[in-house]
Protein backbone atom coordinates (compact mmCIF):
# COMPACT_ATOMS: atom_id res chain seq x y z
CA UNK A 1 0.00 0.00 0.00
CA UNK A 2 2.43 2.52 1.03
CA UNK A 3 4.73 1.83 -1.96
CA UNK A 4 1.87 2.36 -4.02
CA UNK A 5 1.06 5.56 -2.70
CA UNK A 6 4.46 6.85 -2.43
CA UNK A 7 4.31 5.88 -6.52
CA UNK A 8 1.09 7.92 -7.30
CA UNK A 9 2.97 10.80 -5.63
CA UNK A 10 5.66 10.76 -7.80
CA UNK A 11 3.43 10.39 -10.34
CA UNK A 12 1.59 13.33 -9.59
CA UNK A 13 4.76 15.51 -9.08
CA UNK A 14 5.67 14.03 -12.46
CA UNK A 15 2.75 15.54 -14.42
CA UNK A 16 2.80 18.72 -12.33
CA UNK A 17 6.13 19.12 -13.96
CA UNK A 18 5.56 17.90 -17.04
CA UNK A 19 2.54 20.61 -17.31
CA UNK A 20 5.20 23.03 -16.40
CA UNK A 21 7.29 22.04 -19.14
CA UNK A 22 4.55 23.63 -20.92
CA UNK A 23 5.44 26.92 -20.09
CA UNK A 24 9.01 26.35 -20.85
CA UNK A 25 9.31 27.49 -24.65
CA UNK A 26 7.47 30.88 -23.51
CA UNK A 27 9.86 31.36 -20.48
CA UNK A 28 12.84 30.87 -23.12
CA UNK A 29 12.19 33.15 -25.19
CA UNK A 30 11.19 35.74 -21.79
CA UNK A 31 14.63 34.68 -20.80
CA UNK A 32 16.76 34.73 -23.73
CA UNK A 33 15.34 38.25 -25.50
CA UNK A 34 14.94 39.86 -22.20
CA UNK A 35 16.25 38.93 -19.00
CA UNK A 36 19.56 38.37 -20.51
CA UNK A 37 20.00 41.66 -22.60
CA UNK A 38 19.13 43.25 -19.37
CA UNK A 39 21.57 41.74 -16.84
CA UNK A 40 24.12 42.25 -19.67
CA UNK A 41 23.32 46.49 -19.05
CA UNK A 42 23.01 45.88 -15.65
CA UNK A 43 26.75 44.76 -15.83
CA UNK A 44 27.71 47.34 -18.47
CA UNK A 45 26.55 50.24 -16.12
CA UNK A 46 29.34 49.24 -13.37
CA UNK A 47 31.84 49.15 -15.91
CA UNK A 48 34.17 52.39 -16.54
CA UNK A 49 35.81 54.11 -19.31
CA UNK A 50 38.91 52.10 -18.65
CA UNK A 51 37.31 48.97 -19.10
CA UNK A 52 37.25 47.94 -15.12
CA UNK A 53 34.97 47.69 -12.02
CA UNK A 54 33.59 51.55 -11.60
CA UNK A 55 30.85 53.83 -10.23
CA UNK A 56 31.65 56.61 -12.68
CA UNK A 57 27.93 56.27 -14.58
CA UNK A 58 26.09 56.21 -11.43
CA UNK A 59 28.50 59.32 -9.96
CA UNK A 60 27.97 61.07 -13.28
CA UNK A 61 24.29 60.82 -13.04
CA UNK A 62 23.94 62.25 -9.44
CA UNK A 63 26.80 64.96 -9.95
CA UNK A 64 25.60 66.14 -13.42
CA UNK A 65 22.35 68.93 -13.54
CA UNK A 66 21.41 67.62 -16.98
CA UNK A 67 20.79 64.35 -16.09
CA UNK A 68 18.69 65.50 -12.92
CA UNK A 69 16.98 67.58 -15.35
CA UNK A 70 16.15 65.04 -17.70
CA UNK A 71 14.83 62.68 -14.34
CA UNK A 72 12.85 65.91 -13.03
CA UNK A 73 10.71 66.21 -16.51
CA UNK A 74 10.05 62.53 -16.86
CA UNK A 75 8.17 62.88 -13.69
CA UNK A 76 6.84 65.69 -13.95
CA UNK A 77 5.42 65.23 -17.36
CA UNK A 78 4.49 61.55 -16.04
CA UNK A 79 2.47 63.12 -12.86
CA UNK A 80 0.84 65.81 -15.14
CA UNK A 81 -0.05 63.42 -17.61
CA UNK A 82 -1.60 60.89 -14.66
CA UNK A 83 -3.57 63.58 -13.11
CA UNK A 84 -5.30 65.61 -16.32
CA UNK A 85 -6.19 61.68 -17.42
CA UNK A 86 -8.09 61.20 -13.67
CA UNK A 87 -9.56 64.18 -14.19
CA UNK A 88 -11.15 63.43 -17.77
CA UNK A 89 -11.16 60.09 -17.47
CA UNK A 90 -12.91 59.52 -14.49
CA UNK A 91 -15.90 61.87 -15.19
CA UNK A 92 -16.26 59.94 -18.63
CA UNK A 93 -15.72 56.50 -17.14
CA UNK A 94 -18.69 57.29 -14.57
CA UNK A 95 -20.57 58.44 -17.79
CA UNK A 96 -20.27 55.17 -19.30
CA UNK A 97 -20.80 52.96 -16.54
CA UNK A 98 -24.56 54.75 -15.82
CA UNK A 99 -25.60 54.26 -19.53
CA UNK A 100 -27.55 51.12 -20.31
CA UNK A 101 -25.29 48.47 -21.85
CA UNK A 102 -26.24 49.06 -25.50
CA UNK A 103 -25.21 52.68 -25.52
CA UNK A 104 -22.79 51.98 -23.05
CA UNK A 105 -21.16 49.85 -25.85
CA UNK A 106 -21.47 51.86 -28.36
CA UNK A 107 -19.74 54.69 -26.94
CA UNK A 108 -17.19 52.82 -25.80
CA UNK A 109 -15.82 52.36 -29.09
CA UNK A 110 -15.13 56.31 -28.78
CA UNK A 111 -12.47 54.46 -26.18
CA UNK A 112 -11.00 51.73 -27.93
CA UNK A 113 -10.96 53.05 -31.15
CA UNK A 114 -7.56 55.01 -30.20
CA UNK A 115 -6.42 52.25 -28.17
CA UNK A 116 -5.73 50.10 -31.07
CA UNK A 117 -4.89 52.89 -33.35
CA UNK A 118 -1.23 52.82 -33.92
CA UNK A 119 0.61 54.72 -31.35
CA UNK A 120 2.41 56.44 -33.92
CA UNK A 121 -0.60 57.72 -36.10
CA UNK A 122 -2.08 59.18 -33.51
CA UNK A 123 1.02 61.27 -32.49
CA UNK A 124 1.08 62.20 -36.14
CA UNK A 125 -2.35 63.48 -36.03
CA UNK A 126 -1.62 65.69 -33.09
CA UNK A 127 1.41 66.91 -34.69
CA UNK A 128 -0.34 67.98 -37.96
CA UNK A 129 -3.45 69.31 -35.93
CA UNK A 130 -1.01 71.53 -33.37
CA UNK A 131 1.47 72.97 -35.87
CA UNK A 132 1.60 76.35 -36.85
CA UNK A 133 0.02 76.29 -39.68
CA UNK A 134 -2.50 73.33 -38.11
CA UNK A 135 -5.89 73.58 -38.21
CA UNK A 136 -6.54 74.26 -34.27
CA UNK A 137 -4.26 77.63 -35.22
CA UNK A 138 -6.69 78.43 -38.05
CA UNK A 139 -9.49 78.02 -36.25
CA UNK A 140 -8.61 80.18 -32.99
CA UNK A 141 -7.01 82.91 -35.22
CA UNK A 142 -10.57 83.08 -37.29
CA UNK A 143 -12.41 82.78 -33.98
CA UNK A 144 -10.68 85.61 -33.05
CA UNK A 145 -8.99 83.94 -29.96
CA UNK A 146 -5.44 84.53 -30.55
CA UNK A 147 -3.96 86.64 -32.83
CA UNK A 148 -0.86 84.69 -34.24
CA UNK A 149 -0.24 81.56 -34.80
CA UNK A 150 0.25 80.29 -31.17
CA UNK A 151 3.14 77.61 -30.71
CA UNK A 152 1.47 74.51 -29.62
CA UNK A 153 3.63 71.92 -30.45
CA UNK A 154 7.38 71.04 -30.34
CA UNK A 155 7.16 71.98 -26.58
CA UNK A 156 5.52 70.61 -23.19
CA UNK A 157 2.13 71.80 -23.99
CA UNK A 158 2.08 69.36 -27.25
CA UNK A 159 3.74 66.60 -25.34
CA UNK A 160 0.95 66.75 -22.78
CA UNK A 161 -2.07 66.72 -25.15
CA UNK A 162 -0.17 64.17 -27.22
CA UNK A 163 0.32 62.06 -24.06
CA UNK A 164 -3.02 62.24 -22.35
CA UNK A 165 -4.72 61.66 -25.56
CA UNK A 166 -2.54 58.25 -25.49
CA UNK A 167 -2.98 57.23 -21.87
CA UNK A 168 -7.03 58.16 -21.79
CA UNK A 169 -8.21 54.64 -22.70
CA UNK A 170 -5.61 52.68 -19.82
CA UNK A 171 -7.48 55.28 -16.96
CA UNK A 172 -10.98 54.61 -18.39
CA UNK A 173 -10.85 51.32 -18.73
CA UNK A 174 -10.05 49.76 -14.96
CA UNK A 175 -12.52 52.78 -13.99
CA UNK A 176 -15.25 51.59 -16.03
CA UNK A 177 -14.78 48.05 -14.71
CA UNK A 178 -14.59 49.03 -11.08
CA UNK A 179 -17.59 51.36 -11.49
CA UNK A 180 -19.24 48.34 -13.10
CA UNK A 181 -18.69 46.27 -10.36
CA UNK A 182 -20.10 48.30 -7.75
CA UNK A 183 -23.82 46.82 -6.27
CA UNK A 184 -26.50 49.78 -7.56
CA UNK A 185 -28.24 48.58 -4.64
CA UNK A 186 -25.79 50.85 -2.20
CA UNK A 187 -26.56 53.72 -3.84
CA UNK A 188 -30.45 53.14 -3.18
CA UNK A 189 -29.67 52.36 0.06
CA UNK A 190 -27.78 55.96 0.72
CA UNK A 191 -30.96 57.35 -0.78
CA UNK A 192 -33.20 55.84 1.03
CA UNK A 193 -31.41 56.80 4.36
CA UNK A 194 -31.95 60.23 3.22
CA UNK A 195 -28.39 60.92 1.81
CA UNK A 196 -28.38 63.93 -1.20
CA UNK A 197 -27.66 62.58 -4.37
CA UNK A 198 -23.94 64.12 -3.95
CA UNK A 199 -23.27 62.84 -0.71
CA UNK A 200 -24.43 59.19 -1.75
CA UNK A 201 -21.83 59.82 -4.43
CA UNK A 202 -19.08 60.52 -2.52
CA UNK A 203 -19.75 58.84 0.58
CA UNK A 204 -20.62 55.40 -1.10
CA UNK A 205 -19.48 55.11 -4.89
CA UNK A 206 -16.42 57.17 -4.93
CA UNK A 207 -14.21 54.88 -2.15
CA UNK A 208 -15.69 52.05 -4.52
CA UNK A 209 -14.50 53.07 -7.32
CA UNK A 210 -10.78 53.96 -6.01
CA UNK A 211 -9.55 50.67 -6.44
CA UNK A 212 -10.25 50.33 -10.01
CA UNK A 213 -8.68 54.35 -9.99
CA UNK A 214 -5.54 53.57 -8.44
CA UNK A 215 -4.58 50.85 -10.97
CA UNK A 216 -5.39 52.61 -13.79
CA UNK A 217 -3.13 55.92 -12.45
CA UNK A 218 -0.72 53.70 -11.73
CA UNK A 219 -0.57 52.05 -15.14
CA UNK A 220 -0.64 55.44 -16.48
CA UNK A 221 1.89 56.88 -14.49
CA UNK A 222 4.72 53.62 -15.00
CA UNK A 223 4.44 53.70 -18.92
CA UNK A 224 4.57 57.15 -18.71
CA UNK A 225 7.84 57.11 -17.47
CA UNK A 226 9.21 54.74 -20.08
CA UNK A 227 7.80 56.86 -22.76
CA UNK A 228 9.37 57.47 -25.93
CA UNK A 229 7.81 58.30 -29.39
CA UNK A 230 5.85 61.34 -28.53
CA UNK A 231 7.73 63.23 -26.40
CA UNK A 232 10.16 62.87 -28.81
CA UNK A 233 8.09 63.87 -32.07
CA UNK A 234 5.70 66.67 -29.91
CA UNK A 235 8.70 67.47 -27.70
CA UNK A 236 10.27 68.90 -30.60
CA UNK A 237 13.96 68.82 -27.97
CA UNK A 238 12.83 70.73 -25.52
CA UNK A 239 11.17 67.99 -23.43
CA UNK A 240 13.72 65.43 -22.92
CA UNK A 241 12.53 62.09 -21.12
CA UNK A 242 14.75 59.43 -19.35
CA UNK A 243 14.25 57.16 -22.59
CA UNK A 244 15.09 59.59 -24.97
CA UNK A 245 18.61 59.99 -23.17
CA UNK A 246 19.13 56.79 -23.08
CA UNK A 247 18.51 56.79 -26.94
CA UNK A 248 20.84 59.52 -27.91
CA UNK A 249 23.29 58.02 -25.43
CA UNK A 250 23.69 55.30 -27.80
CA UNK A 251 23.01 56.51 -30.98
CA UNK A 252 25.18 59.85 -31.10
CA UNK A 253 27.68 58.85 -28.02
CA UNK A 254 28.10 55.63 -28.05
CA UNK A 255 28.20 55.68 -24.44
CA UNK A 256 26.84 52.22 -23.60
CA UNK A 257 27.62 52.67 -19.53
CA UNK A 258 26.09 55.97 -19.45
CA UNK A 259 23.02 54.81 -21.53
CA UNK A 260 23.24 51.50 -18.94
CA UNK A 261 23.10 53.56 -16.02
CA UNK A 262 19.91 55.18 -17.13
CA UNK A 263 17.96 51.82 -18.10
CA UNK A 264 18.88 50.49 -14.76
CA UNK A 265 17.65 53.38 -12.67
CA UNK A 266 14.64 53.67 -15.23
CA UNK A 267 13.83 49.78 -15.03
CA UNK A 268 14.47 50.05 -10.79
CA UNK A 269 12.20 52.88 -10.48
CA UNK A 270 9.22 51.49 -12.62
CA UNK A 271 9.60 47.59 -10.64
CA UNK A 272 9.45 49.55 -7.31
CA UNK A 273 6.50 51.48 -8.42
CA UNK A 274 4.86 48.36 -9.50
CA UNK A 275 6.04 46.28 -6.20
CA UNK A 276 5.20 48.85 -3.78
CA UNK A 277 1.47 48.97 -6.04
CA UNK A 278 1.09 45.44 -6.00
CA UNK A 279 1.05 45.10 -2.21
CA UNK A 280 -1.63 47.42 -2.34
CA UNK A 281 -3.95 46.08 -4.64
CA UNK A 282 -2.78 43.02 -6.03
CA UNK A 283 -0.86 42.00 -9.28
CA UNK A 284 -4.07 40.89 -10.90
CA UNK A 285 -5.81 43.98 -10.72
CA UNK A 286 -2.86 45.63 -12.14
CA UNK A 287 -2.48 42.78 -15.14
CA UNK A 288 -6.33 42.57 -15.70
CA UNK A 289 -6.54 46.38 -15.66
CA UNK A 290 -3.96 46.47 -18.26
CA UNK B 1 -38.89 68.44 -21.54
CA UNK B 2 -39.89 65.76 -19.62
CA UNK B 3 -36.48 63.92 -20.26
CA UNK B 4 -35.07 66.22 -18.54
CA UNK B 5 -36.77 65.47 -15.38
CA UNK B 6 -36.61 62.36 -15.64
CA UNK B 7 -34.61 60.44 -12.82
CA UNK B 8 -31.92 59.41 -14.53
CA UNK B 9 -30.09 57.29 -11.70
CA UNK B 10 -30.54 55.18 -8.59
CA UNK B 11 -30.37 58.20 -6.41
CA UNK B 12 -33.16 60.32 -8.25
CA UNK B 13 -30.51 62.74 -10.04
CA UNK B 14 -32.75 63.80 -13.51
CA UNK B 15 -31.16 63.93 -16.58
CA UNK B 16 -31.52 67.83 -16.23
CA UNK B 17 -29.40 67.52 -13.53
CA UNK B 18 -26.49 65.52 -15.35
CA UNK B 19 -26.35 67.61 -18.17
CA UNK B 20 -23.34 68.74 -17.57
CA UNK B 21 -21.56 64.99 -17.76
CA UNK B 22 -23.38 64.60 -20.52
CA UNK B 23 -22.13 67.34 -22.74
CA UNK B 24 -18.86 67.09 -20.56
CA UNK B 25 -18.29 63.45 -21.83
CA UNK B 26 -19.07 63.87 -25.12
CA UNK B 27 -16.90 66.43 -25.86
CA UNK B 28 -13.93 64.05 -24.37
CA UNK B 29 -15.17 61.15 -27.29
CA UNK B 30 -15.21 63.62 -29.56
CA UNK B 31 -12.00 64.59 -28.80
CA UNK B 32 -11.06 60.88 -28.04
CA UNK B 33 -11.46 60.15 -32.05
CA UNK B 34 -11.81 63.06 -33.75
CA UNK B 35 -7.81 63.79 -33.63
CA UNK B 36 -7.15 60.67 -35.66
CA UNK B 37 -10.16 60.44 -38.13
CA UNK B 38 -9.31 63.89 -39.19
CA UNK B 39 -6.37 62.21 -40.86
CA UNK B 40 -8.37 60.63 -43.63
CA UNK B 41 -9.77 63.71 -45.36
CA UNK B 42 -6.84 65.93 -45.08
CA UNK B 43 -4.87 62.50 -46.56
CA UNK B 44 -6.81 63.41 -49.76
CA UNK B 45 -5.58 67.21 -50.09
CA UNK B 46 -3.67 67.89 -52.94
CA UNK B 47 -2.02 70.67 -51.07
CA UNK B 48 1.99 70.07 -49.66
CA UNK B 49 0.32 71.59 -46.11
CA UNK B 50 -2.20 69.56 -45.28
CA UNK B 51 -5.94 71.21 -45.45
CA UNK B 52 -8.94 70.36 -43.81
CA UNK B 53 -11.02 70.64 -45.53
CA UNK B 54 -9.00 70.19 -48.62
CA UNK B 55 -9.28 72.70 -51.10
CA UNK B 56 -8.50 70.54 -54.19
CA UNK B 57 -9.41 67.02 -53.82
CA UNK B 58 -6.65 64.32 -55.19
CA UNK B 59 -4.92 60.89 -54.50
CA UNK B 60 -1.10 62.50 -55.09
CA UNK B 61 -0.13 61.17 -51.41
CA UNK B 62 -1.62 57.88 -52.00
CA UNK B 63 0.14 57.69 -55.81
CA UNK B 64 3.36 58.74 -53.85
CA UNK B 65 3.22 56.19 -51.15
CA UNK B 66 2.23 53.39 -53.09
CA UNK B 67 4.67 54.40 -55.82
CA UNK B 68 7.83 54.54 -53.56
CA UNK B 69 9.51 51.01 -53.55
CA UNK B 70 11.26 52.21 -50.03
CA UNK B 71 7.93 52.31 -48.59
CA UNK B 72 6.17 49.41 -50.32
CA UNK B 73 9.41 47.32 -48.98
CA UNK B 74 8.64 48.58 -45.61
CA UNK B 75 5.01 47.87 -45.33
CA UNK B 76 5.82 44.30 -46.77
CA UNK B 77 8.56 44.18 -44.25
CA UNK B 78 6.13 45.27 -41.30
CA UNK B 79 3.04 42.53 -42.69
CA UNK B 80 5.79 40.25 -42.38
CA UNK B 81 7.03 40.60 -39.38
CA UNK B 82 3.75 41.20 -37.81
CA UNK B 83 2.24 37.75 -39.29
CA UNK B 84 5.52 36.15 -37.64
CA UNK B 85 5.03 37.74 -34.71
CA UNK B 86 1.48 36.51 -34.50
CA UNK B 87 2.25 32.89 -35.43
CA UNK B 88 5.29 32.42 -32.57
CA UNK B 89 3.60 34.40 -29.31
CA UNK B 90 -0.18 32.91 -29.97
CA UNK B 91 0.48 29.07 -29.71
CA UNK B 92 3.55 30.06 -26.62
CA UNK B 93 1.19 32.20 -25.15
CA UNK B 94 -1.37 30.00 -24.63
CA UNK B 95 1.01 26.82 -23.97
CA UNK B 96 2.08 28.83 -21.13
CA UNK B 97 -1.11 29.65 -19.66
CA UNK B 98 -2.31 26.49 -20.01
CA UNK B 99 0.48 25.38 -18.21
CA UNK B 100 0.48 28.05 -15.61
CA UNK B 101 -3.82 27.29 -15.11
CA UNK B 102 -2.98 23.41 -14.76
CA UNK B 103 0.25 23.54 -12.89
CA UNK B 104 -0.20 24.07 -8.84
CA UNK B 105 3.95 24.70 -9.52
CA UNK B 106 5.67 26.69 -6.62
CA UNK B 107 7.29 29.03 -8.79
CA UNK B 108 3.99 29.21 -11.23
CA UNK B 109 3.19 32.61 -9.33
CA UNK B 110 6.51 33.99 -10.13
CA UNK B 111 7.06 32.73 -13.91
CA UNK B 112 3.50 34.81 -14.16
CA UNK B 113 5.35 37.70 -13.47
CA UNK B 114 8.32 37.30 -15.32
CA UNK B 115 6.10 36.48 -18.83
CA UNK B 116 3.68 39.81 -18.29
CA UNK B 117 7.20 42.39 -17.54
CA UNK B 118 7.86 42.91 -21.22
CA UNK B 119 4.61 44.69 -20.87
CA UNK B 120 5.29 46.74 -17.66
CA UNK B 121 9.15 47.33 -18.68
CA UNK B 122 9.72 50.53 -20.58
CA UNK B 123 10.69 50.09 -24.36
CA UNK B 124 13.55 51.64 -24.23
CA UNK B 125 15.21 48.97 -22.39
CA UNK B 126 14.07 45.86 -24.62
CA UNK B 127 15.42 47.44 -27.66
CA UNK B 128 18.80 48.92 -25.93
CA UNK B 129 19.09 45.45 -24.71
CA UNK B 130 18.40 43.36 -27.62
CA UNK B 131 20.32 46.02 -29.84
CA UNK B 132 23.40 45.07 -27.52
CA UNK B 133 23.38 41.36 -27.62
CA UNK B 134 21.86 40.81 -31.57
CA UNK B 135 24.81 43.15 -32.31
CA UNK B 136 27.07 40.64 -30.60
CA UNK B 137 25.37 37.45 -32.55
CA UNK B 138 25.72 39.13 -36.08
CA UNK B 139 21.79 39.19 -35.77
CA UNK B 140 20.87 42.81 -36.60
CA UNK B 141 18.57 43.69 -39.31
CA UNK B 142 17.58 40.38 -39.62
CA UNK B 143 13.47 39.54 -39.77
CA UNK B 144 14.25 36.74 -37.16
CA UNK B 145 15.66 38.87 -34.76
CA UNK B 146 12.17 41.61 -35.09
CA UNK B 147 10.30 38.24 -34.87
CA UNK B 148 12.17 37.45 -31.66
CA UNK B 149 11.82 40.89 -29.74
CA UNK B 150 8.29 41.67 -30.53
CA UNK B 151 7.01 38.23 -29.83
CA UNK B 152 8.51 38.94 -26.27
CA UNK B 153 6.52 42.23 -26.58
CA UNK B 154 3.25 40.74 -27.91
CA UNK B 155 3.73 37.17 -25.66
CA UNK B 156 2.16 39.35 -21.92
CA UNK B 157 -1.16 39.75 -24.11
CA UNK B 158 -1.94 36.29 -25.22
CA UNK B 159 -1.40 34.85 -21.65
CA UNK B 160 -3.44 37.81 -20.24
CA UNK B 161 -6.14 37.24 -22.62
CA UNK B 162 -6.22 33.59 -22.61
CA UNK B 163 -5.43 33.16 -18.93
CA UNK B 164 -8.89 35.07 -17.80
CA UNK B 165 -10.52 32.85 -20.35
CA UNK B 166 -9.46 29.58 -18.76
CA UNK B 167 -10.41 31.06 -15.50
CA UNK B 168 -13.93 30.86 -16.79
CA UNK B 169 -13.46 27.73 -18.26
CA UNK B 170 -14.78 24.74 -16.35
CA UNK B 171 -11.76 22.48 -16.41
CA UNK B 172 -14.40 19.37 -15.59
CA UNK B 173 -15.18 19.11 -19.26
CA UNK B 174 -11.71 18.63 -19.66
CA UNK B 175 -11.47 16.02 -16.92
CA UNK B 176 -14.62 14.22 -18.36
CA UNK B 177 -12.53 14.27 -22.01
CA UNK B 178 -9.42 12.51 -20.25
CA UNK B 179 -11.80 10.21 -17.97
CA UNK B 180 -13.28 8.84 -20.66
CA UNK B 181 -9.77 8.08 -22.79
CA UNK B 182 -9.08 10.86 -24.25
CA UNK B 183 -4.64 11.79 -23.89
CA UNK B 184 -4.13 15.46 -21.90
CA UNK B 185 -3.02 16.89 -25.60
CA UNK B 186 -6.17 15.59 -27.03
CA UNK B 187 -8.42 16.74 -24.17
CA UNK B 188 -7.17 20.00 -24.81
CA UNK B 189 -7.64 20.58 -28.56
CA UNK B 190 -10.51 19.06 -28.95
CA UNK B 191 -12.66 20.62 -25.45
CA UNK B 192 -10.92 23.22 -24.02
CA UNK B 193 -9.39 24.68 -27.27
CA UNK B 194 -12.79 25.47 -28.75
CA UNK B 195 -14.44 27.07 -25.91
CA UNK B 196 -11.44 29.41 -25.28
CA UNK B 197 -10.84 29.98 -29.04
CA UNK B 198 -12.36 33.68 -29.03
CA UNK B 199 -9.72 34.63 -26.61
CA UNK B 200 -6.84 33.24 -28.42
CA UNK B 201 -8.28 34.63 -31.45
CA UNK B 202 -8.28 38.20 -29.69
CA UNK B 203 -4.57 37.44 -28.61
CA UNK B 204 -3.52 36.52 -31.82
CA UNK B 205 -4.71 40.10 -33.43
CA UNK B 206 -3.19 41.80 -30.42
CA UNK B 207 0.10 40.25 -30.99
CA UNK B 208 -0.22 40.80 -34.78
CA UNK B 209 -1.14 44.79 -33.73
CA UNK B 210 1.52 44.63 -31.45
CA UNK B 211 4.34 44.20 -33.72
CA UNK B 212 2.75 46.40 -36.84
CA UNK B 213 2.46 49.41 -34.50
CA UNK B 214 5.75 48.69 -32.23
CA UNK B 215 8.65 51.65 -32.92
CA UNK B 216 11.37 52.02 -30.45
CA UNK B 217 12.37 48.44 -30.83
CA UNK B 218 12.22 48.16 -35.00
CA UNK B 219 14.03 51.86 -34.67
CA UNK B 220 16.78 49.88 -33.00
CA UNK B 221 17.31 46.55 -34.64
CA UNK B 222 15.39 46.47 -37.78
CA UNK B 223 17.18 48.59 -41.10
CA UNK B 224 18.07 47.78 -44.31
CA UNK B 225 16.43 45.91 -46.06
CA UNK B 226 14.64 44.67 -42.71
CA UNK B 227 13.38 48.15 -42.49
CA UNK B 228 9.69 48.24 -40.55
CA UNK B 229 7.12 50.90 -41.61
CA UNK B 230 6.96 52.44 -38.48
CA UNK B 231 10.69 53.02 -38.66
CA UNK B 232 10.96 54.78 -41.40
CA UNK B 233 7.12 56.77 -40.59
CA UNK B 234 9.01 57.98 -37.17
CA UNK B 235 12.40 58.59 -38.83
CA UNK B 236 10.08 60.67 -41.85
CA UNK B 237 8.21 62.67 -38.83
CA UNK B 238 11.31 63.87 -36.98
CA UNK B 239 12.63 65.65 -40.39
CA UNK B 240 9.39 67.70 -41.75
CA UNK B 241 5.45 66.97 -41.89
CA UNK B 242 5.64 64.43 -44.93
CA UNK B 243 2.33 64.26 -46.25
CA UNK B 244 2.94 60.75 -47.50
CA UNK B 245 2.79 59.98 -43.62
CA UNK B 246 -1.08 61.08 -43.74
CA UNK B 247 -1.98 58.65 -46.32
CA UNK B 248 0.20 55.81 -44.76
CA UNK B 249 -1.57 56.56 -41.14
CA UNK B 250 -5.21 56.48 -43.38
CA UNK B 251 -4.11 52.72 -44.48
CA UNK B 252 -2.99 51.95 -41.32
CA UNK B 253 -6.36 53.43 -39.53
CA UNK B 254 -8.44 50.98 -41.96
CA UNK B 255 -6.17 47.72 -41.03
CA UNK B 256 -6.58 48.68 -37.61
CA UNK B 257 -10.54 49.08 -37.61
CA UNK B 258 -10.67 45.96 -40.13
CA UNK B 259 -8.95 44.03 -37.59
CA UNK B 260 -10.58 45.93 -34.54
CA UNK B 261 -14.24 44.47 -35.96
CA UNK B 262 -12.95 40.87 -36.56
CA UNK B 263 -12.33 41.01 -33.28
CA UNK B 264 -15.59 42.37 -31.84
CA UNK B 265 -17.43 39.59 -33.99
CA UNK B 266 -15.68 37.19 -32.19
CA UNK B 267 -16.21 38.96 -28.93
CA UNK B 268 -14.54 41.17 -26.74
CA UNK B 269 -12.05 43.56 -28.22
CA UNK B 270 -11.01 44.87 -24.90
CA UNK B 271 -7.35 43.52 -24.63
CA UNK B 272 -4.08 44.59 -22.88
CA UNK B 273 -2.01 47.59 -24.10
CA UNK B 274 0.20 47.80 -26.97
CA UNK B 275 3.38 46.96 -26.90
CA UNK B 276 4.79 49.77 -27.61
CA UNK B 277 4.51 53.16 -26.06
Amino acid sequence: MAANAEGLRRDARLEQLRLFGLCSPALLLVLVILVIPVGWLFWLSFVGADGTFSLENYERMIASKSYSRIFVTTIEVSLLTTGLCIMIGYPLAYFLSQLPPRVANLCMITVLLPFWTSLLVRTYAWLVLLQRQGLLNDWGISLGLWEEPVALVHNMTGTLIGMVHIMLPFLVLPVYGSMKAIDRDYMKAAANLGAHPVRAFWTVFAPLSLPGLMAGALIVFVLCLGFFVTPAVLGGGKVIMVSMRIATNIEMFVNWGAASALGVVLLVLTLAILWAASRFLGLDRIAGAA
Amino acid sequence: MSWLSAPASETQVTHGQRLWLYILSGVIMLLLVAPTLIVIPMSFSDSQYLEFPPEIWSTRWYQHYFGSPEWMAATFTSLKAAFLTMLVATPLGVLAAYGLHVSRFPFARAVFVLMITPMMAPVILVAVGAFYVYAKAGLLYTMASLVMSHSVLALPLVVIVTGSALKSFDMNLEMAARSLGAPRWKAFLTVTLPQIRFAVITGALLSFLTSFDEVVVAMFISGGDNATLTRNMFNALRDQIDPTIASISTVMIVLTSLLMAVAQVFGAARGGPKGDR
